[in-house]
């Protein structure tokens, strides 16, 4: 019985996997454009919130930057999207965002709990408002064109991207470093007093997931054709992979895909078919999932499965 | 040899000096006891060496070479591993992972996971805990969190051990226990300096005793030259 159950476990698990993923690639050679649209919505939350979960999830650093790093890779696409090729485009976009990790990475990592918290709320707040003077006063527009892409083609971009991510957070997740991750989200002085070099660990770890987020930026400008940093920075882009990430449960690679899918589709729901009462519906769920779910989805799936097993 | 050594060693918190012109050395193969009253600056001094804390003035040299502003994690790499007076493990991981993080990071050569198991194992058998490895770390007696704490410091493979109050709070079983675990440590060859409030373990496992007061040392010499000594007996046994 045991046999059994172990082999089919380990096939079903890449089993299922493969056929998301091939389900994922096909899916826009049979569903209408808006369905394409909706997932490739879906696949950025997915990406911010899978991103956000490598460096907050192990560490229990919140950040509230990911606006920063989302806006930042929006605005590179914006700005360097009529000169060079698409590819391109969304890597400097990504590594512009990841740079800027790097930079805020060092400056705001020896901060914790809740200094940490506002001081990268007020990063990206910054980053909106000095855009925003810039543009009113300098450029003379607010607001940029973006050059378009066509929706399958923002698709697979954001598919391509959801894979990284997911792989990295993988590989993260079973090294050492993943490791050493969740021992400073543990105790930190320990961390540090056995060797762990807990300042370079952190802030490259911070600057891997903000890359992700800006290249998912720099691909999603395209598809919004018009920018500006409202538009780009919004704070929102902070708060959703949070709650994405609460809802669908930290402790599981799993957890955070699942709470930014069901999370973006619950979004898409209530707004077209309760658009009055939207955020009413919205946040009484928010409520009940962090009252009576504190390990998110993934502890709800975990104490089934307990259950299950028992019984 | 001496393995250890600090000059004029000071740290103030503002106002305040928590220690003074501190002198001290440690010579390799000791167990080097540090007692005084509560606030007299002994974890204070063991945070200085370890680099908890930076240092306000003064010098501490590790094999002749001065420690005194590098961080904990190079402190760590340089064979100097410590315990906490109060416990500070990674209380939601498993006990056996305790151990191998300490075992992967903070050894000086480069090492592999299977090394690191396998040594994060026998220290495992070493301190008495092969048992409950699986176990997460917050479900351990204080004894045995205390183990832990001992086994992931050795981890690092450190030549000096800084233990700080291993023995409060324990039975006198455990205390019995715990004074066997610290001499086999120094039959490994491990050097240890440590704090300690329960007399009788002091006394007769150390070779050499320094008294702390006020963050000024103000007594050492073999533990039968402290218990005569008159002004440790003032400040710290007390005459009652």
């Amino acid at each position: 019985m045991d046999r059994v159950k172990v082999i089919s476990n380990r096939f079903f698990l890449p089993g299922l996997l493969l056929f998301i993923l091939i389900l994922l690639t096909t899916m826009p050679l049979f569903v209408q454009p808006y369905v394409v649209i909706l997932l490739t919505t879906i696949i950025m939350y997915i990406i911010l919130t899978l991103s956000w979960s490598i460096f907050s999830g192990p560490t229990r650093y919140i950040s509230l930057a990911s606006a920063a790093f989302f806006g930042v890779g929006v605005y590179v696409s914006a700005m360097l999207g009529q000169v060079l090729p698409l590819p391109v485009v969304i890597a400097v976009g990504g590594l512009v965002s990841l740079m800027l990790a790097l930079f805020i990475g060092l400056l705001t990592l020896r901060l914790r709990g809740m200094y940490f918290i506002i001081f990268t709320f007020g990063v990206s707040e910054l980053i909106r408002h000095f855009l925003l003077w810039w543009e009113t006063n300098f450029t003379g527009t607010v607001g940029r064109w973006v050059v378009a892409v066509d929706h399958t083609t923002v698709y697979y971009v954001m598919l391509i991207i959801f894979m990284m991510a997911l792989l990295a957070a993988y590989l993260v997740r079973r090294s050492k470093f993943g490791l050493a991750l969740q021992s400073i989200g543990e105790y930190e002085e320990a961390a540090v007093h056995i060797g762990i070099n807990v300042t370079i660990l952190k802030t490259l770890t911070f600057a891997l997931s903000a890359f992700f987020m800006g290249a998912a930026g720099a691909i999603m400008a395209t598809r919004w054709t018009y920018i500006d940093p409202q538009i780009a920075f919004n704070p929102l882009f902070s708060f959703m992979p949070v709650l994405m990430a609460i809802f669908g449960g930290i402790g599981q690679l799993y957890g955070p895909v699942l709470g930014a899918t069901i999370f973006a589709l619950l979004e898409e729901v209530l707004t077209t078919e309760f658009p009055y009462y939207y955020m009413l519906l919205f946040g009484i769920i928010l409520i009940a999932v962090i009252l009576f779910l504190p390990g998110g989805l993934v502890g709800l799936i975990q104490r089934w499965r307990r259950g299950g097993l028992e019984g | 040899m001496r393995l250890l050594e600090g000059e004029k060693v000071t740290k103030n918190f503002g106002g305040l000096t928590a220690v003074h012109n501190v002198d001290f050395d440690i010579n390799q193969g000791e167990i080097v006891g540090l007692i005084g009253p509560n606030g007299a600056g002994k974890t204070t001094l063991f945070n200085l060496i370890s680099g908890a804390l930076p240092a306000t003035g003064g010098e501490i040299r590790y094999k002749d070479e001065r420690i005194t502003s590098l961080k904990p994690n190079k402190i760590c790499k340089k064979g100097i591993a410590r315990t906490f007076q109060l416990i500070k493990l990674f209380a939601n991981m498993k006990v056996f992972e305790n151990v191998f993080l300490a075992s992967l990071f903070g050894v000086s050569t480069e090492t592999n996971k299977s090394n690191a198991k396998k040594e994060s194992e026998e220290l495992l058998e070493f301190v008495g805990l092969s048992a409950v490895k699986t176990t997460a770390a917050k479900d351990l007696t204080l004894a045995n969190q205390k183990r832990l704490e001992v086994a992931r410091a050795l981890a690092t493979r450190p030549e000096l051990l800084l233990l700080d109050e291993l023995m409060a709070g324990l039975n006198p079983t455990e205390v019995a226990q715990a004074m066997e675990l610290v001499t086999r440590i120094r039959d490994k060859g491990i050097t240890v300096f440590m704090i300690e409030h329960v007399m009788k373990a002091i006394m007769s496992v150390c070779n050499r005793i320094m008294v702390l007061d006020h963050g000024v040392k103000i007594a050492e010499g073999t533990p039968g030259e402290i218990t005569t000594n008159k002004k440790v007996i003032e400040v710290y046994l007390g005459e009652d």
